[in-house]
């Protein structure tokens, strides 16, 4: 039945669905991770970069633009739709600053991109955009950071931590759990890194972070600082993991010694801990399942 | 009454302009800037039809930086002198023309080497090391003629600079104020020509002056 509604111009299905953008949703879903983060005085944008091929310049490869000085965008889905959007959002900011001589606000761009994703599904001979964006940045003469969300059906909202693409889901579940108020840089840059941890299996070679402090002051961070992060985050669930094998250990020794008396439960004996990233990318969470 | 000038030298490119703005005889602002920076590398002196004159140094300015944050870089001085030169040679033919004068200058980064191109508003774009503007026209090419040679260092241009001003201020009825830039490899500075040694002040400056965005946003008060 809903077949003869399943075609390339957006029209309502007889249960009120466009599928086109539940389609282009779908395509969302099977782009790359991105994570954005609000601490109190910056905002951190974090991809999952795709690893590129061993031939391939990976300088040509972008998921985080500049829209303006202040502004940065992060998406996820269909890349070539991304292009054309950001390209979009780029002139209207130049031409906002031209025809008021202000730069534009964090909400207003958002609003401005949302509604050309909300155009593309409701006119005639074209396609909605297969893409969900993170709009990051600064007010002009505001200290407060902002993160708004887009999707393909033109909803935008404010986040204060937001995860979008694949897998986004396990993510914004983690970073609820997670996210604190007025997060200080180093702490809003690890929830980032932890989070997209979640579902970036291969660690800090694939993860691109982005910072912004103020107004127009933006940093990539190098790949060695993500590395860094990495190894802290590691070595952290690994003493996490450690502290939870030694309680075992003693629950069952004082177990083994009520039930036996006098013989010694070895720590080898508890079963094999999680590996220091496999088991926590398999069952995020894991930490509650073990005791 | 309008004038500007511009001079190249061994690795920088000074450009200069008058402050004032007004109607026929009349002065109606004595401080009004007439150079736009358009790039971490490139500025622009323009003159002509008030008005105009904002109208398109604005236009160019933003699409300039369009062009910058669309491809990472900023367009090369050769490269923006044609595109301008285009703009205004396509307004000349439209319904409502620019009437702008400009003198632009750059530091072509990946060369070092600087730029000045004369552009009117006739679409005429002309490669120079040395050139003027409106009433300056008459009374400092001369002067530029016998001063100016091939690779001179920062202070000589200005010395240059400082004699065609002199002769602006010996020979036109008008007195003008004169705003100076000086364009090297660390991007564009302020110079103050009423200075003994304005080019100490620059290198007393720390070196690290160059900026991304050029007339950078609205300062927020936030502690770092």
């Amino acid at each position: 039945m809903s077949r003869s509604y399943d075609r390339a111009l957006t029209v309502f299905s007889p249960d009120g669905h466009l599928f086109q953008v539940e389609y282009a949703l779908e395509a969302v879903r099977r782009g790359t991770c991105a994570v954005g983060v609000r601490g109190s005085s910056c905002v951190v944008l974090g991809v999952e970069k795709k690893s590129t091929l061993q031939l391939q310049d990976p300088r040509t490869v972008r998921k985080v633009a500049m829209l303006d000085d202040h502004v940065c965008v992060a998406f996820a889905g269909l890349t070539a739709d991304g292009r054309i959007l950001i390209d979009k959002a780029r002139i209207e900011c130049q031409s906002h600053r031209l025809t008021v001589e202000d730069p534009v606000s964090i909400e207003y761009i958002t609003k401005h991109v949302a509604g050309i994703q909300q155009r593309y599904t409701q006119s005639g001979g074209v396609r909605p955009f297969g893409i969900s964006t993170l709009i990051v940045g600064f007010d002009p003469n505001d200290t407060i950071p902002r993160l708004y969300q887009t999707e393909p059906s033109g909803i935008y909202s404010a986040w204060k931590a937001c995860a979008i693409g694949r897998a986004s889901k396990t993510v914004r579940e983690f970073l609820e759990k997670n996210y604190t108020d007025a997060l200080a840089r180093d702490d809003a840059i690890k929830l980032t890194v932890k989070s997209l941890l979640e579902v970036v299996q291969t660690g800090a070679k694939n993860i691109e972070i982005s910072v912004m402090e103020r107004y127009g002051v933006i940093t990539n961070l190098e790949q060695s600082e993500i590395e860094k992060i990495v190894a802290e985050i590691d070595a952290e669930k690994e003493a996490d993991a450690e502290r939870k094998r030694q309680r075992l250990a003693a629950t069952q020794a004082g177990q083994a010694s009520m039930a036996m008396g006098s013989q010694l439960a070895s720590g080898t004996a508890t079963p094999a801990a999680p590996g220091p990233r496999e088991g926590h990318a398999t069952a995020p969470g894991g930490e509650s399942g073990v005791q | 009454m309008e004038c500007s000038f511009g001079i190249t030298g061994k690795d920088y490119i000074l450009i200069a302009a008058d402050t004032s703005a007004g109607r026929s005889i009349v002065r109606m602002k004595s401080d009004e800037n007439k150079i736009k920076a358009l790039g971490p590398h490139l500025a622009m002196a323009y003159g002509g039809e008030p008005g105009d004159t904002n109208n398109f140094a604005e236009y160019i300015e933003r699409n300039l930086r369009l062009y910058h944050i669309r491809n990472h870089f900023p367009l090369l001085p050769p490269s923006a002198s044609a595109w301008i030169r285009r703009t205004l040679a396509e307004s000349i033919r439209s319904r409502k023309p620019y009437a702008v004068n400009l003198l632009l200058g750059g530091y072509d980064t990946t060369t070092d080497l600087p730029h000045l191109y004369w552009i009117d508003y006739l679409g005429t774009k002309a490669i120079v090391p040395y050139a003027a503007h409106g009433m300056g026209v008459y009374v400092s090419l001369s002067t530029m003629d016998k001063w100016w040679y091939e690779g001179m260092d920062k202070r000589e241009g200005v010395e240059v600079l400082k004699k065609c001003v002199d002769e602006v201020e010996k020979r036109l009825t008008v007195a003008l104020k004169f705003n100076c830039i000086m364009i090297d490899k660390n991007g564009i500075h302020q110079i103050d020509l009423s200075e003994q040694d304005p080019i100490a002040k620059v290198e007393s400056q720390p070196q690290e002056t160059a900026v991304e965005a050029p007339n950078p946003p609205i300062e927020v008060g936030v502690q770092a």
